[in-house]
């Protein structure tokens, strides 16, 4: 489904990743562990084509198609979604009517015809009802005044909506209470199908707990440099980033 | 000295994004140009005015002399001179008689409203609206008439109400606006056409929203309209205007005079959609919008809004105002006022609190693209017999691009010191994140912008009667085309 080779991407002049490479086949669940400033972020935001993310180098392939001549709203449509580590509020803009507009986007693309509002709130009710998010909150504007649990949630929401092929959650697990995290992770495992993917960036294990990856990736000064099953996590937990950073750094000397 | 160059003689249709911008040939009768004593008499004549109406005119007009031609200049707004001998005061279509139905109307009229989305035909008009429609300087039909009888509801042309009506127009006209009150309100007072009137009875809730329609469409003409709403004791009233006229490719002049009075109790909803030509994209031709709006909330707990949204005009120039004389009396002004290209608008309210426990609401919101420049200018004034008066201010403005402008000035002054202020101001841009973040979710880059702009006027039009809502979303679509995406 996605396909990354030897992506080398700068913002601001500063080069992020180098030379990363990932391959995501449909039905798969994928963790990128690392720590700060790894390039988690730039790598989750250059997916979605943020345009302060400079690709210099590589191609980045979704279902065999290059996404770097796309737009962000052409790459969204295609069926990549961002769940946003810092979702912004749209004052005023009705949370309702902003899925509905972006769902019509995607129907619009495909050639489908818009959906009309009583097909929309079956699909928002069951979608609302899954996440277990409070109805009232939604009634506000596009996460203005939330709590950043909140603004986690509604980012729930919206992925369960959109229910798009490939889901990139960047750091969606930071920052919340046990609860929170959980939801977090009943949604990654509700959405699990053979025709689906989701790349988990995490800074923590603790999220891998409830979702169980098929690969977990660690990602160093902009490069994966170790790859594994999800005993790799747990690995992690126990001995912390240095040890793989000395084991590449070992490789490295070799 | 600069040359008269506004309202010229060339007229011709310059773009098509605005799409009210057509023409109806019809024939008219016109005056000469120019402005006279005989060109005041002439109107009054045409009107059939009683001898009360033409003095007032007359004074009003010998008054205009005395200013020498010096119009307001505190505002921020730039314009060359214009030519008050070059424009027609008054320019009627032909229908005879005052129609007594619609199918005395020309149907070239009917036609040319049904093109404006104001269908006048029983079969087809608005569910709940009755409208009076309003050709250059003259009503042309009014609709519903006979279900606003029944209610004891009068809303019908200004010139109608002087004939039949006669003793509330001159207790009324000019109440609130003195012909003596600024520049256009006094050349408005002298050469006024026509507008609307209406007059709720004690107790009446008027059973429909009312609408007029104002278009402009013969060149050359300056458009005088005069609108005089009365809601009598405890009754209630809801008014809607809109207004187009068609591109030209020079300036037209539009200097209004509204009217409000609202007796104890009695409440009056005012609403505006104002869509006048905006000129072309180098800022060539558009309508000078310079209008006078007044309402005294003159009863114990009489409430008057105004809400307005202003997409049009090359230039803007008004202040919906409420006098809060009644005790208890409320006022509010809840405004979006948007500027793309080489629009300006320099728009407000002024709240003079005189009752007691008068409580006053300004929520005005700006937005600003292309070179346009946007200033919200506002009075709060508490005087000393207002004792607990309460005033909250909100401006907020919105940037798209990096050429426009937004200004804020705000005066406040407070005599009593029992008053309670509240003001806010904001300055924002679309930001990028803003964007991002939608496109993210496949909306593109312009429908983003749309949304976002929306989204910060959504307050006001919240205020707005449910149709005109969608309308003014429309509205505010059409005119930021070119400058978002």
């Amino acid at each position: 489904m996605l396909e990354i080779r030897n992506l080398y991407v700068s913002v601001a002049g500063t080069e992020i990743l180098r030379g990363l490479d990932l391959s995501v086949k449909a039905g798969e669940v994928h963790a990128i562990m690392g720590p700060n400033g790894s390039g988690k972020s730039t790598l989750a935001n250059t997916i979605v084509g943020r345009p302060e993310f400079n690709v210099t180098d590589g191609d980045i392939l979704f279902e065999g198609e290059s996404l770097l001549d796309k737009m962000p709203d052409r790459r969204a449509v295609l069926g990549i979604f961002l769940a946003f580590q810092y979702p912004v509020e749209l004052p005023g803009v009705r949370n309702r009517q902003f899925l509905k507009a972006a769902l019509d986007a995607a129907r619009t693309y495909r050639g489908e015809e818009e959906l009309n509002v009583r097909q929309f709130d079956t699909i928002y009710k069951a979608a609302v009802e899954k996440v277990g998010i409070d109805a009232e909150l939604m009634k506000r504007s596009v996460n203005e005044g939330f709590s950043g649990g909140e603004k986690k949630r509604s980012e729930m929401l919206q992925l369960a909506v959109l229910d798009p092929k490939l889901a990139v959650l960047d750091e969606t697990d930071s920052g919340l209470d046990i609860d929170a995290l959980r939801r977090v992770a009943d949604g990654v495992n509700q959405r699990r199908r053979p025709d689906n993917a989701t790349i988990l960036v995490t800074h923590y294990q603790r999220i891998l707990s409830y979702v169980v990856p098929d690969y977990v990736h660690v990602l160093l000064d902009g490069r994966i440099v170790r790859s594994g099953g999800r005993e790799l996590a747990a690995e992690l937990e126990a001995k912390g980033y240095e040890w793989v950073k000395e084991s590449a750094d070992e490789k490295a000397a070799v | 000295m600069s040359t008269p160059n506004v309202i010229s003689r060339t007229t011709s249709d310059l773009d098509t994004d605005y799409k009210y911008g057509f023409y109806t040939d019809i024939e008219s009768d016109d005056i000469p140009k120019g402005l006279s004593e005989d060109i005041v008499r002439m109107i009054s004549a045409k009107k059939n005015e009683p001898e009360f109406l033409l003095e007032w005119r007359l004074k009003a007009f010998r008054h205009w002399l005395k200013l020498e031609h010096k119009e307001p200049s505190w505002a921020k707004v730039e314009f060359p001179k214009i030519d008050y001998q070059d424009i027609r005061y008054y320019s009627s279509p032909v229908t005879g008689e005052r129609p007594e139905s619609l199918d005395d109307v020309d149907p070239e009229l009917i036609e040319a409203f049904g093109k404006l989305g104001i269908p006048l035909e029983e079969q087809k008009r608005m569910t709940g609206v009755a409208v009076d429609a309003i050709f250059d300087s003259s009503s042309v039909a009014t609709t519903y008439k006979k279900a606003l009888e029944k209610a004891g509801v009068i809303f019908c042309s200004v010139s109608e109400a002087v004939e039949t009506h006669p003793e509330l127009v001159e207790k009324y006209l000019g109440s609130v606006v003195p012909y003596t009150d600024n520049f256009f309100a006094t050349l408005n007072s002298a050469v006024f056409s026509d507008g609307s009137f209406v007059y709720v009875p004690p107790g009446v809730r008027c059973p429909m929203e009312l609408m007029t329609y104002f278009r402009i469409n013969a060149a050359d003409t300056g458009q005088f309209e005069r609108t005089l709403i009365i809601a009598d004791k405890g009754s209630y009233v809801s008014y809607l205007e809109g207004c187009t006229a068609p591109m030209r490719k020079s300036h037209q002049l539009h200097a209004a005079v509204v009217e409000l009075v609202a007796l104890d109790d009695a409440e009056i909803k005012y609403s505006t959609l104002q869509n006048w030509y905006p000129g072309d994209k180098d800022g060539n031709g558009g309508v000078y919008n310079f209008v006078t709006k007044r309402g005294n909330a003159l009863g114990r707990n009489s409430k008057i809004s105004w809400t307005q949204v202003e997409t049009g005009s090359a230039i803007t120039w008004k202040y919906p105002s409420v006098i809060l004389q009644g005790d208890n009396s409320t006022g509010e002004f809840y405004s979006v006022a948007l500027v793309n290209n080489h629009q300006q608008a320099d728009t407000g309210t002024k709240m003079i609190h005189i009752g007691k426990n008068t409580k006053s609401t300004i929520v005005a919101k700006g937005i600003s693209a292309g070179q346009g420049q946007s200033t919200y200018r506002g009075l709060v004034q508490i005087m000393p017999s207002a004792e607990n008066a309460t005033n909250f201010t909100q401006c907020d403005s919105l940037l798209v691009g990096d050429k426009c402008g937004a200004h804020t000035v705000p005066y406040i002054e407070v005599r009593n010191p029992t008053a309670r202020m509240e003001h806010e101001a904001s300055t924002s841009k679309v930001s990028d994140d803003q964007v991002f973040y939608c496109t993210q979710r496949g909306i593109s880059e312009e429908e983003a912008h749309y949304m976002v702009i929306n989204g910060f006027c959504r307050g006001i039009f919240q205020e707005l009667p449910f149709e005109f809502a969608m309308e003014a979303q429309q509205l505010l679509r059409v005119s930021l085309e070119g400058a978002v995406g």
